[in-house]
């Protein structure tokens, strides 16, 4: 089983190609059959696992182009898998889910492509490889914004195409930079993280890699100032582009955060904890207050997206185990509630055709379960105990406030600002009497909806009641990382703040 | 008292001097053919011509490396033996495209094929010498094919782009004499392999770098006017669009490549020399022309004078790697051309396919964006393959040319210009915007009404042509490393 991780990337590529032979009325039933398989896949990584090993597990490596240093280099470990199998997860859901009538063909066999990308970003241990996933991803998203989205999608499309490309070009220059100095050390080509974790570079060096890196991955998060292609791609991209832009894509920047910027460059990372911090700050807040002010529906939790992102990024920031494993798991809960709402606002969409708050009113008593529904993922999404988001959001501030306790008291005014403009959105829609004629009649949630919502509900309070069987594996993971940092850090400030264990009490 | 000249024939060598006697004799060939009986359909001459192509393919690939030949004129090193075989083939692609559907006028003429190989034997000649004289035999030998068979397209556009190529070709060709009269005035040869030696030793004279930059200054004039930098430049989208679009996509890879290998042999001594101003020079003009080529393709509306504008700032981008001089930077050139011809050269056939007697959407232009609108209804199969060649000149993994730009981004970061691989990353971006509008037009807007664009100028050749730019251009990842290695063989055995 050890190719298990290959087959998870090529399957849905060889069955989007096959898919082109499948008839149009049966595309949807092959879409969701060949995600189910992948799901199924994703699954059995999860058992096949060994969650008490935080190394990278199943690796493969494969020269490609071996002068160059650079080759087909997979793996997964606890922070990855994860997120590999709420990947699969997510495009299941959002197939399932799917209300395209128009070229529904061209639309599922492109998730398949996403999808194909979205894992192999996810799993890929060299740098080239996963370059070339991570580029490639925006070719399937730029098609499903521009051909399904609303009346301004050209323009969200293309805007999100050359913001991503041009951010991850720096990036490139980033990676290559990184080769050439490897090269320097050993005189050897290399692209693989693992080499590229044991390099110990000046901190000078550092600086400028972490930048490089910065703007690539901040751009994908998308951090405050970049963050402007979001709203954008959100507001015109069809139900099923915002759930996986949203869920998976997002995490792409943080994860590369985790992955390449913390490992390779510890002592730049903790140096700029404080400006990135800033950032991240004026994310929760401002994002926060947009959403606040925000008169459709989709805009107010895609800013809402933008500020949690935003706590995920000082939990990444905080260098040590809780924080970042913390952050791990904020990542799977906001992939899962922020899909979970998107569908649901798509839900109503599809019933009336807008998304503005003011058409809408006292929901609750026309569509009851929808109500339900949507209250219990908007909990999730504010950060209520018991459901997913809380668990997530509490660790990464926790881990953040050992690093400034008054930045991560700001950073907690994210549950605040998300249960005002949250339970704003809920109280306009779904409480009061029905003012508007046009929703007397709404039909409730149909069985397709229901299929697609109540596994996602079942998670949110399963992993809220009960997160260890992730955050186990994910601490353990982090763990491995975090004392790689701890023993790579030169500075003195970098060795004090990264924290291995989880109690700063055994650190002493 | 004058000795007898005695002539050693062993020095001729005439193994070296087969490629291009090989041209020409096909070329001689099929006038002599022509002579003999009138009539005969072009098919005819483009498999004759394919089939010279094939056999002069052969003997190059036969040949030793780092032999002289014809008493030392010629230099069969390495990158004569990669200049050469991107010429030839990016040849054998080029001319299976005169088989279209509709008959157009240079095709009817065997003389076309006559002089198209005479041409190739002229820019054999050009990328197989280190002397300045035969360089310029050559590209006179080649330019004046050229002229010619860009007129013989015979429409009024055809006309003033030969008559301005011509005038403007006519200009730097004196100005790469004027700048092989100073090098000869400074070391008494014309051999640019002697031409560093003897500088060596006068680089320490007063007053010697006037006429060293003077003497670059011409040369960088004829080059940048072949190579399309900026400011020589400006004859590019003009020339293009007056040609027909496979002469367009040809002539943005052959004449430029054969130009750049001069370019090497030409700059690579100053280099060497440490002479720093010349390396500002051409990292000026490069990253001017690529900068600026980008900003006037984001412009077009036409996706003929855009393609034109990205070929200029891809020659920019691949001209930066000159100036640093490094072995992997002159491999990452034959690397990148060599992607780069099979990419380009298929997305202007894809122009061809659509190509109508009349101007059918637009009154200046022959292929507006608008005229693509909605080509995934109309031909998917063709849209998306002019999508993947799009993403690959955009450099978007794993399309052929990402590895280019990777390689000589990389160059650059080795040779220690990481603001010039930034400068050059920062050009890819920009550059997507242009090459994503042809893709949002194909995919994403939908046909004007009464206005689908008709593509009947498609034939099997044209289609086969494509197949094989779209199969190279797809699996690039798995030839990278043997064809890599084979480059940078070649290109470090000559010494560059």
């Amino acid at each position: 089983m050890n190719d298990i991780l290959s087959i998870l990337i090529f399957f849905p590529l060889v069955a989007a190609l096959l898919g082109l032979v499948v008839a149009e009325k049966s595309i949807r039933a092959y879409g969701i059959s060949v995600a189910a398989v992948e799901f199924i896949l994703s699954l059995w990584l999860w058992f096949a696992f060994d969650g008490n090993d935080g190394q990278m597990q199943f690796v493969r490596q494969i020269a490609v182009i071996p002068d160059f240093g650079i080759s087909y280099y997979v793996g997964v470990d606890g922070i990855s898998l994860f997120i590999v199998i709420m990947a699969t997860l997510m495009t299941l859901i959002g197939i399932i889910a799917l209300n395209v009538e128009h070229k529904i063909k061209n639309m599922i066999l492109t998730l398949l492509f996403l999808e194909v990308a979205m894992i192999g970003v996810f799993v890929s241990l060299d740098a080239i490889i996963f370059y070339l996933f991570w580029e490639f991803s925006l070719v399937p998203m730029l098609y499903i914004i521009g051909a399904w989205g609303g009346e301004k999608r050209l323009y969200a499309a293309v805007k999100f195409f050359i913001y991503t490309f041009a951010g991850s070009l720096v990036m490139l220059v980033g990676m290559l930079y990184m080769a050439y100095v490897y090269n320097q050390v050993t005189g050897v080509w290399s692209f693989a993280l693992t080499d590229w974790y044991s390099l110990v570079l000046p901190v000078e060096v550092q600086n400028w890699l972490f930048w490089a890196f910065f703007l690539g991955f901040a751009i994908k998060v998308p951090m405050f100032p970049f963050h402007t292609w979001l709203p954008y791609a959100h507001g015109q991209a069809p139900t099923v582009g915002s759930v996986m832009l949203a869920a998976v894509l997002l995490k792409m920047g943080t994860y590369g955060f985790v992955r390449f910027s913390l490992p390779m460059f510890p002592d730049a990372s903790v140096l700029y904890i404080t400006p990135v911090a800033i950032l991240a700050l004026i994310m929760i807040v401002y994002t926060a207050m947009v959403a606040y002010a925000q008169k459709d529906m989709k805009q107010v939790i895609a800013y809402s997206s933008v500020s949690h992102m935003g706590v995920i990024m000082l939990g990444v920031f905080a260098m040590n185990v809780e924080g970042i494993s913390g952050s791990v798991f904020f990542m799977l809960s906001h992939g899962i509630v922020s899909g979970a709402l998107f569908l649901l606002v798509g839900v109503i969409y599809d019933r009336r055709h807008t998304k503005l708050i003011s058409e809408f009113g006292g929901l609750a008593s026309v569509m009851p379960n929808y109500a339900l529904i949507f209250g219990v993922i908007m909990m999730a999404s504010v950060g209520l105990p018991l459901t997913m988001g809380f668990v997530g959001e509490y660790l990464s501030l926790a881990g953040f406030f050992k690093v400034s306790p008054v930045m991560a008291l700001i950073g907690g005014t994210s549950i605040i600002f998300g249960a005002v403009y949250m339970l704003n959105l809920y109280k306009k829609s779904f409480f009061g009497p029905v003012t508007n004629i046009a929703n007397q009649n709404l039909k409730d949630l149909n069985r397709k909806e229901l299929a697609a919502l109540v596994p996602l509900v079942a998670i949110v309070i399963w992993l809220g009641v009960y997160p260890k069987p992730i955050l186990k594996p994910i601490d353990n993971s982090v763990k491995v990382w975090v004392s790689l940092m701890h023993q790579k850090a030169q500075s003195k400030l970098a060795k004090d703040t990264i924290i291995v264990s989880k109690s700063s009490k055994e650190a002493k | 008292m004058l000795s007898p000249i005695t002539v050693n024939m062993a020095s001729l060598n005439f193994a070296t001097l087969s490629p291009m006697l090989i041209a020409i004799a096909g070329g001689l060939g099929i006038l002599i053919i022509d002579l003999a009986k009138k009539d005969l359909d072009k098919t005819l001459y483009v498999i004759l011509t394919v089939l010279v192509l094939f056999v002069d393919l052969g003997v190059t690939l036969g040949l030793e490396i780092n032999q002289k030949g014809l008493f030392g004129l010629i230099a069969m090193d390495g990158i004569t033996m990669l200049g050469e075989i991107i010429i030839i083939v990016a040849s054998m692609l080029f001319i299976p495209l005169s088989l279209t559907s509709k008959r157009f006028h240079e095709f009817s003429y065997p003389e076309f094929f006559a002089l198209f190989l005479f041409m190739i034997a002229g820019f054999q000649f050009m990328v197989a010498t280190d002397n300045l004289i035969l360089i310029f035999v050559g590209l006179e030998t080649a330019s004046l094919a050229l002229y010619t068979m860009i007129a013989m397209h015979n429409t009024v556009g055809a006309h003033e782009a030969a008559i301005k190529y011509f005038t403007m070709g006519a200009l730097t060709a004196g100005f790469f004499v004027m700048g092989s009269a100073i090098i000869y005035a400074l070391t008494g040869s014309v051999e640019l392999y002697d031409v560093s030696k003897i500088l060596l030793n006068r680089l320490d004279e007063p007053g010697i770098t006037i006429p060293i930059l003077g003497s670059i200054v011409m040369m960088m004039v004829a080059i940048g006017f072949k190579v399309s930098l900026f400011p020589f430049h400006a004859w590019t989208p003009d020339v293009y669009e007056g040609s027909s679009a496979p002469m367009a996509g040809y002539m943005s890879i052959v004449p430029k490549i054969a130009m750049m290998i001069v370019a090497i042999r030409v700059v690579e001594p100053y280099i060497d020399l440490g002479i720093d101003i010349v390396r500002y020079i051409v990292i000026a003009m490069a990253v001017i022309t690529m900068t600026l080529a980008n900003v006037m393709a984001l412009l077009q509306d036409s996706v003929k004078r855009m393609l034109a504008y990205s070929s200029i700032s891809h020659a920019g981008f691949v001209m930066a790697a000159i100036a640093l001089g490094t072995t992997k930077a002159n491999s990452s050139i034959f690397l990148y051309y060599f992607l780069f011809l099979f990419t380009n050269l298929g997305a202007f056939t894809l122009l061809w396919i659509s190509r109508h007697k009349d101007k059918t959407h637009d009154t200046r232009y022959h292929h507006p964006y608008i005229k693509f609108a909605g080509m995934i209804h109309i031909e998917p199969v063709a849209a998306v393959v002019m999508a993947i060649f799009m993403l690959s000149l955009a450099g978007v993994p794993p399309f052929s040319l990402f590895w280019g730009k990777m390689y000589v981004i990389s160059s650059a970061v080795d040779a220690g210009y990481i603001w010039l691989a930034v400068v050059m990353a920062l050009n890819s971006a920009i550059a997507v915007y242009y090459y994503l509008k042809l893709i949002v037009y194909m995919f994403l807007i939908e046909t004007p009404e009464g206005s689908e664009t008709i593509y009947n100028n498609r034939s099997l050749a044209i289609e086969i042509i494509v197949g094989i730019a779209v199969f190279v251009t797809i699996t690039s990842i798995f030839y990278i490393q043997p064809l890599n290695s084979f480059i940078n063989y070649l290109v470090s055995a000559s010494g560059y």
